[in-house]
């Protein structure tokens, strides 16, 4: 296993990119430790799976330098790297049993045969896939073949980093739960650097350890799924990350004071100075918002259940009803919804203010 | 990926693509079959005979022997193109401008009428005139393919590997096309050699489209008519007089339209019979 | 090994060019230099053959005949094609194994003696020496043709992508038109191309549905073929000029067939 690190990074697939749209991956800085689970998130489009293939060799960047701890990889293909990849859709070696499968990357390196006979099957055996050792891989489910695949990445012992390009999308929802804990288990034993690229939030914050959320090609937060959620840097990871997403109200920033519709607004992230022209939101999210008996007024909108607790939205009465923002709260099951004039207090603690999206302070 | 889900409605997108083959399939079927089994002594008096015209031809060696012929020719032709075929589409261009060169140039032999094909092949080989010909007599080689059974055959097969080798390369090539990019990476992540990207993954993936290729070619080469009769006429003597060659000979020479419709009704369901048996074996483990 | 892969499509594209730069050769020659005498090229170099061709009516005319036979042909049977592969290779239904294979079968058949009958059915119908009759009868041979090569590239494509464009909300028709096609362009580029080069050279049943009208060009060059003694020089003309609209139909799929292996598909 080993650091996987990327200096100055920035890729681009056309021959002479001009403007900043043509770059895919605009410049990085990122360091993932040894035998760290992370994960890339982020909306089709952002760069993760070109960033995935910088990372395995199947992709040369423009610029910028590839280190598996202290070597600089930037020039050698895949196979030199010793790395893993798990695609989107499962890929096997359909004419072989799924034996062969496994076994295939280890023949290649010329491994001796009860070596690899161990290894298949002890691998098969952390992966369930003993009953079906001697059966074609063509004739596996889904999730069974992306299994395969994994396995062919955990046979070699020499890997030193094993990536994963939205492996769930084909799998059944049923089965996508218990193979995302097969894989949270695996990482606890075997303990490889692994790392998950997908634009499902659910798999990205139940899997890893440490996330990079992108955007458009650049990195907007990198942290600890309760670092994004608490103190997302960008309204966009606030939008993104949550279910809700986060509350984004327009706000106003006068002699050190926050305001929204008229109300002040107790925030973390004061500015330090005053920026002109600027767009200013208050961002919170609807778990820090809940009903009180003073502060900010407004109009119940309607309420959805969802199971062990109810979203409801409302808009504040000091805004005008045609371009009011929607605020959500997550009020829980048993508790009332106030009957007469309702008013909202947002948790100072996670109360943020965003300059053109950024946090500030 | 073989999970089909069953659903009758599906007759419904079936339904057009049925209605226009059937409509000319199985009208003028009935025609022939008709004919087959009748007399005619012109005038349109027809006479029912029953199995009398398939007897004959079955029990004629005239019959056995361009049978013969055809399956040998099949055979020939099949065992050159298939590989060879394939192995160009593995080592034509895949990118960049020299694609359409290729393609365009591989193409041309498949656009030109029969008959021209024919025609060409036939000046080409003659001795004293042709490119083919004339440079091989210029060589040493005594090579007159209107005299020499064996050189007669020879142009036969070099012309219909001209024609439709490209069949086979445009059907494989696009085959290949079709394997995502994911198979190779894979492939060079776990350290496969050229030869193992192409048995395990290359050659698996194109099955469906090269069992297409080679029942295509079978058919049509089983079948070959105006161009083997363009070039050699059948001959010399009847040494390259295949199957539809004879039959034609039968029907329009003698103006039988009885044994000729029986002819090809038993041609008609030797092919039938030889490519449901290619088709079961290529496609065996699918219907599993 | 690899450096030398080159020469296997170099050789074979040498050993197609031969035939075809005879051709030309021929096209430019007069008939009697032909069969008179070897030579690498024209002695007697004559634009008469192109010339003939150019401006007598039965020929040009014929040209276009066949093109629009042919054109209507190959979008009617990929066309229809289209939906039924799909069936054949999504679902499972009553006889579904048997009509594939009866549709192959319609290949089968050696077409000389049905050229009387198919002659009987569209007379029949009012449609002889039509370009619609042609375009109809070719589909016996070329909508199968299409169906199987369609059917075997959309097998390739995993029924899962189907099933999660539909949890994305993709309404069927959108997700068949945007997704699945593009997925399959190299089959509908070789199905297509394979419908034309079929249906275009196909003589016999183009000839016996045809008098005036609608005479394809394979008709007239038959008629050179045997009526005038063998008019080689005007019949090599017509031969190299019949490869043109070919190659502008292959020209125009070709990215459609090469387009996997510009796409880095995952």
């Amino acid at each position: 296993m080993a650091r996987i690190g990327l200096k100055n990074v920035r890729h681009s697939y056309r021959e002479h990119p001009a403007a900043d749209a043509d770059w895919a991956v605009k410049r990085l800085d990122v360091e993932w430790a040894e035998g760290s689970a992370n994960a890339l998130l982020g909306p089709s489009g952002c760069g993760k799976t070109t960033l995935l293939n910088i990372i395995s060799g199947l992709l040369r960047p423009t610029e910028g330098a590839v280190f598996f701890g202290e070597r600089d990889v930037t020039a050698a293909p895949p196979d030199a790297r010793n790395i893993a990849q798990v695609f989107q859709f499962p890929v096997v070696y359909d004419t072989m049993s799924v034996f062969d499968n496994l076994a295939f990357p280890l023949r290649n390196r010329g491994v001796p045969a009860a070596e690899v006979e161990k290894r298949v099957r002890e691998i098969a055996a952390l992966l369930d896939l003993e009953p079906m050792l001697m059966q074609r891989a063509a004739g596996l489910t889904a999730d069974g073949k992306q299994k395969i695949s994994l396995g062919r990445g955990l046979v070699r012992d020499d890997v030193n980093v094993i990536m994963f390009d939205e492996p769930l999308t084909v799998i059944d929802p049923h089965l996508k739960w218990r193979l995302r804990g097969k894989l949270k288990e695996l990482h606890q034993r075997l303990r490889p650097t692994m790392i998950y690229v997908t634009h499902d939030q659910t798999e990205a914050l139940t899997f890893a350890d440490q996330v990079l959320v992108m955007n458009e090609g650049t990195v907007v937060q990198s942290g600890t799924p309760v670092e994004l959620f608490e103190r997302p840097r960008h309204t966009f990871v606030g939008h993104f990350i949550g279910s809700p997403g986060m509350n984004v109200l327009p706000a106003t920033f006068e002699n050190g004071v926050a305001r929204f519709a008229g109300h002040v607004v107790e925030i973390a992230t004061p500015l330090k100075a005053q920026q002109d022209g600027a767009r200013l939101e208050i961002g919170v999210r609807p778990e820090f918002v809940r009903f009180a008996k003073s502060g900010i007024g407004v109009r119940i909108l309607k309420v959805a259940d969802s199971g062990r607790y109810r979203i409801v939205d409302t808009v504040a009465d000091a805004e005008p009803p045609a371009t009011a923002t929607i605020i959500k709260l997550l009020v829980a099951e048993g508790t009332a919804l106030p009957s007469g004039p309702a008013f909202l207090k947002f948790d100072p603690a996670y109360t943020q203010l965003y300059v053109d999206g950024w946090i500030a302070g | 990926m073989n999970t089909k889900t069953v659903n009758q409605k599906a007759w419904w997108l079936v339904a057009p693509v049925v209605v226009l083959v059937a409509f000319n399939a199985v009208i003028p079927l009935m025609t022939v079959v008709n004919y087959s089994v009748q007399e005619t002594f012109g005038e349109n008096v027809f006479f029912f005979e029953g199995v009398k015209w398939f007897e004959q031809i079955l029990r004629s060696s005239r019959f056995h022997e361009s049978l013969g012929r055809s399956l040998l020719f099949t055979a020939i032709v099949l065992a050159i193109e298939v590989p060879l075929g394939v192995a160009i589409a593995l080592t034509m261009p895949r990118k960049g401008p020299w694609v359409s060169v290729c393609l365009v140039l591989m193409a041309m032999p498949l656009l030109i009428p029969w008959n021209v094909v024919g025609a060409m092949w036939n000046i080409l080989a003659l001795p004293d005139i042709g490119l083919l010909g004339h440079t091989l007599n210029a060589m040493g080689i005594d090579y007159n393919f209107t005299r020499q059974p064996l050189a007669a055959w020879a142009t036969l097969v070099a012309m219909d590997v001209w024609h439709w080798t490209s069949l086979v390369v445009l059907l494989a090539y696009a085959g290949l096309s079709a394997i995502p990019d994911a198979y190779y990476q894979a492939a060079k992540i776990d350290g496969a050699s050229r030869w193992a990207v192409f048995r395990y993954i290359q050659l698996p993936k194109m099955k469906r489209v090269l069992t297409i290729a080679i029942l295509l070619r079978f058919m049509d080469s089983f079948m070959i008519y105006t161009e083997a009769i363009v070039v050699t006429g059948g001959g010399p003597g009847n040494s390259t007089t295949v199957l539809s060659i004879d039959l034609v000979k039968i029907a329009l020479g003698q103006f039988d339209l009885g044994p000729a419709a029986a002819m090809s009704l038993i041609y008609f369901l030797i092919i039938l019979l030889l490519s449901w048996i290619f088709y079961t074996v290529m496609t065996k483990d699918e219907q599993s | 090994m690899k450096r030398y892969a080159w020469l296997v499509p170099a050789l074979y594209i040498v050993f197609v060019l031969l035939p075809i730069y005879w051709l030309l050769n021929m096209s430019f020659k007069t008939t009697n230099e032909i069969l008179g005498s070897f030579t690498l090229w024209p002695q007697e170099f004559t634009l008469d053959n192109y010339r003939k061709i150019f401006t007598d009516p039965t020929w040009y005319r014929g040209y276009l005949n066949s093109i629009s036979y042919v054109a209507l042909n190959t979008v009617l049977s990929v066309t229809v094609a289209l939906p039924a592969a799909y069936a054949f290779s999504r679902y499972r239904f009553l006889g579904d194994k048997h009509l594939f294979f009866w549709l192959l079968t319609n290949r089968m058949a050696p077409p000389a003696v049905f050229a009387l009958p198919f002659f009987q059915l569209y007379s029949a119908i009012g449609l002889f020496d039509t370009r619609l009759a042609v375009a109809l009868a070719h589909c016996l041979f070329n909508i199968p043709l299409a169906v199987w090569i369609l059917e075997g590239f959309m097998s390739s494509v995993p029924k899962e992508l189907d099933e999660t464009a539909f949890v994305d909300g993709y309404p069927f028709w959108r997700f068949f038109v945007r997704i699945f096609i593009p997925t399959i362009a190299a089959g509908i580029g070789v199905a297509a191309f394979f419908c034309f080069m079929f249906s275009w050279v196909e003589l016999l049943l183009a000839k016996t549905l045809t008098a005036v009208d609608a005479k394809p060009i394979a008709a007239t060059m038959t008629r050179t073929a045997s009526t005038s003694g063998y008019e080689l020089g005007l019949l090599a003309a017509a031969g190299a000029l019949t490869i043109v609209p070919g190659a502008f139909v292959i020209y125009f799929v070709r990215n459609y067939i090469a387009k996997g292996f510009a796409l880095g598909r995952v």
